[in-house]
């Protein structure tokens, strides 16, 4: 978490090796991809696996559970007038023999050791289970269900700031580099500082603002009730309730990435070979596009990828200050009601969307580096 | 270098001004610790009714007022062994006292008290005494509040709780019986409370001779001390207050341990290289994309959510962050120095090397990232609190946010609830982003330039 404050170290990744020439573009790219993939891959089983761990307190709740039966087992059979009947010995006898077939029903005759690898190989496998209180709206007990009925409205507030912070940072930083020094540029490298503050801070104030004081834009949610009924004014409605959002994101986001990316630019326009082709007499713009965004765009892929993370991080906060009904909400409603399943649930998923993020941000990565390639996955990220 | 550094920062003005405030922040901090010392801290903030009884629920700051044509009125506070509370006591018959209590007090405020309260104690042996209210407003009028009897010696009467006392005042549907009792005229559409002096008298008739009554009255305000307070009626600037030191630790020890750790792992990596190197750098990439905020939470949630164990469990999820590429990156090219080589050649061991010539090299570049560092963990602290997974025990900005947050401060219009822990998040976060800008600055040479 302390690096989202952190402005990206500006040391030029040095390759440790000459990169090898003649080999096609695609082979590199896949071959890096392959590499990446399995770290990621790692990454999610390591993520999953501490969940499990801790999901379970390291095995606690399984004696928790046989507790649980043990109780079960003995109320049952004290109301089955049968049993009763028996004779005392017997009686025990039966009693352990029913407890030891309960346990085995849920798996508890095994070691947590043994179990807690079978936990991880479901929730790889998104075989996340039913949920303890909570339901879908269609009312679906499927934490799975639960889930993915969440995940368009979490996927449609961070791909809109998601895609606005990136766009909006690369054109501000840009024209920053262009004019550097001026009252903006000093304005943009004077604000950052605001970005040590995370995205729900800023919603509280912009809530207290837009929606409590000057009643204009909605407390939260994603539509309001009762929904509108054309299309027209229901995507209306539902741009009314991102703006808040988004802007609460953008204003945590956007001044760190302009600042640091500025710099990037600035420090690459510096190199001889863009003086070479302002001496040549190439129009600034083909200048900035071919020597300059090109050789930075790694960079700058790199530390975006860090701020997508914060993002994705943030999401759980700042849907439930913005009461926004995606993934975030539901994890905290889940913290609330103390639903295991549905917690553990989301957080696999979480592991599974930044691994997605970062896998495609790589992909990228390596299409735009040419200097990457397997010797270089030390370099990336 | 470090200390021309310190000369430098003169010339920052940012920095000057993140340094004072966070001077400012050590120093009420140091203050606070010591005049509300921790067990009183605790006491304040979750003793209960006992300690809270007296205070306004939800009241705003005092310095409303300031900002108000309109006055609110501030807590009125009196107590039968108060110096100036009149005391009238005679005996009236055989085995009956009289002992009446005269409170006298003047409201000169714009607006209506929030409640009126009356506090009663009684020792006896076996005859519970019996008390008479009785208000009498400045206008003359006399209005009998409540007959009752110290059952069990302990009696607390609250004018709103009493709904025979809204009907006796023939109050309509919706208006609080406070206002009945203050208002120039309780029927009128928007009635005005009536300024002057107002005396509460308490009769008290005892039993026996032994007996006695103490008595407290409370006119609650709403308005109260210089942060307002809460739903559960604490006064939140303990909770102000003591959110100083506990987020200027929690960020410093997190920040601390963290930048420390980090870079004395990636001396390491580039010292050994090789595999050592190569399994550090594969930690790093992988607990890069770990959901670290998801498994804070779920600790928080199924183990501990004290803030001791948040902050190891923080540091332990931040060690293997960004900062092992950026200190390994320098650390390769300190590597590579010829006065490494020297040590080397002299037969100086692993650790003296990295413990003594290669880290203290790279000292001035982590302090930046260390200031910076604080506050993102104040606000990941502040984030946790917000989730509803603050410390049990301590008061922190996040856990007052977060009790306003679910209370509906915002929509009930209780800003300053919300707005001053947010505040002074917001003031210690820039300060020290601030400050760590600027020490970036100074000492990466390289930026300094742009």
């Amino acid at each position: 978490m302390a690096e989202e404050a952190t402005l990206p170290a500006v040391t030029q990744e040095v390759p440790s090796e000459e990169p090898r020439r003649g080999v096609p573009t695609w082979q590199r790219v896949l071959r890096y991809t392959v590499v990446r993939t399995i770290m990621l891959l790692i990454t999610v089983v390591v993520g999953v696996y501490l969940t499990v761990l801790i999901a379970n307190m390291g095995g606690y709740v399984d004696e928790i559970r046989r507790g649980q039966i043990r109780e079960q087992v003995a109320l049952r059979l004290q109301n089955d007038p049968a049993y009763r009947a028996l004779p005392q010995e017997e009686r025990q006898a039966r009693m352990e023999a029913e407890i030891r077939v309960a346990e085995k029903r849920l798996g508890l005759d095994k070691p947590f050791i043994v179990r807690s690898f079978m936990f991880l190989k479901e929730a790889l496998t998104l075989d996340l289970g039913r949920a303890e209180n909570m339901t879908s709206d269609s009312g679906s007990r499927q934490v799975r269900l639960i889930i993915l009925e969440r995940l368009p409205a979490t996927l449609l507030l961070f791909g809109t700031s998601a895609l606005l912070i990136f766009f909006l940072a690369l054109f501000v930083s840009l024209y920053l580099s262009r004019n550097y020094g001026s009252f903006l540029d000093r304005l943009f490298v004077s604000l950052s500082p605001l970005s040590s503050a995370p995205g729900w801070f800023y919603g509280v104030f912009l809530i207290a603002i837009f929606a409590a004081w000057l009643k204009i834009l909605p407390f939260g949610g994603m539509i309001s009730t009762p929904p509108p009924e054309t299309r027209g004014e229901y995507i209306l409605d539902l741009g009314k309730h991102l703006i808040l959002p988004v802007t609460a994101q953008i204003l945590t986001s956007l001044f760190i990435g302009v600042y640091s990316w500025r710099t990037f630019f600035l420090i690459y326009s510096s190199e001889d070979y863009v003086e070479m082709a302002k001496a040549k007499g190439l129009p600034p713009r083909a200048i900035e596009r071919r020597y300059i965004l090109r050789a930075t765009l790694p960079t700058i892929v790199t530390s975006f990828a860090l701020t997508l993370i914060a993002v994705w991080l943030g999401q759980i906060i700042f849907e439930t200050v913005f009461n926004w009904p995606g993934l975030g909400r539901t994890y905290y409603q889940a913290i609330g009601v103390f639903d295991t399943a549905v917690i553990v649930g989301i957080t696999v998923l979480y592991a599974y969307l930044l691994a997605i993020t970062v896998f495609l941000l790589d992909i990228i990565y390596a299409i735009v580096d040419p200097r990457v390639d397997v010797g270089g996955v030390q370099s990336a990220t | 270098m470090l200390r021309g550094a310190w000369r430098e920062i003169r010339y920052y003005p940012s920095a000057v001004f993140g340094l004072i405030i966070i001077i400012l922040f050590v120093a009420v901090s140091i203050y606070t610790v010591i005049t509300i010392p921790y067990s009183e801290a605790i006491r304040l903030w979750r003793g209960g009714e006992e300690v809270w009884g007296d205070t306004p629920r939800l009241a705003a700051p005092v310095w409303y007022n300031f900002l108000r044509e309109q006055k609110l009125p501030l807590t009125i506070r009196m107590s039968s062994t108060d110096e100036g509370v009149q005391h009238h006591q005679e005996q009236a018959a055989d085995n009956l006292w009289i002992h009446d209590v005269i409170y006298t007090f003047d409201f000169p405020y714009d607006e209506f008290p929030q409640d009126l309260g009356v506090f009663l104690q009684a020792q006896f042996e076996e005859k519970a005494p019996y008390v008479s209210l009785v208000l009498e407003r400045p206008d003359g009028e006399e209005i009998r509040i409540e007959d009752l009897s110290v059952q069990g010696g302990r009696q607390v009467f609250l004018v709103s709780q009493s709904e025979d006392l809204h009907r006796r005042l023939g109050l309509p549907e919706g208006v609080e019986t406070v206002v009945g009792l203050f208002a120039e005229d309780a029927q009128a559409e928007e009635p005005v409370p009536l300024k002057g002096t107002y005396v509460l008298r308490i009769e008290g008739t005892l039993f026996e001779p032994e007996s006695t009554i103490t008595s407290k009255l409370v006119v609650y305000g709403k308005v109260h001390g210089w942060a307002g307070t809460d739903h559960l009626r604490r006064d939140l600037s303990v909770a102000l207050l003591w959110g100083a030191p506990v987020a200027l630790s929690f960020g410093l020890l997190a920040a601390v341990g963290t930048t420390v750790t980090t870079m004395i792992i990636a001396a390491v990596g580039v010292w050994y290289g090789g595999w050592v190197d190569s399994i550090i750098q594969r930690i790093t990439e992988v607990n890069m994309v770990l959901p670290v905020l998801p498994i804070l939470i779920m600790i928080g949630v199924f183990w501990n959510r004290s803030l001791a164990i948040m902050l190891v469990a923080i540091v332990l999820l931040s060690i293997f962050g960004a900062g092992i590429k950026t200190n390994r990156a320098i650390f390769l090219q300190v590597k590579s120095l010829p006065y490494i080589e020297a040590a080397r050649s002299y037969g100086a061991s692993d650790l003296r090397i990295i413990f003594l010539y290669m880290i203290p090299r790279i000292i001035p570049t982590i302090i930046p990232s260390l200031v910076l560092g604080i506050p993102s963990f104040v606000f990941l602290e502040a984030s946790l609190a917000v989730l509803g997974l603050g410390d049990p025990v301590l008061p922190t900005w996040g856990k007052v946010i977060n009790d306003a947050r679910v209370n509906g401060a915002l929509l009930q219009g209780y800003f300053y609830w919300i707005l001053q822990p947010s505040f002074a998040l917001m003031v210690t976060g820039i300060a020290f982003a601030m400050l760590g800008f600027s020490l970036d600055r100074i000492f990466n040479p390289r930026l300094r330039e742009l």
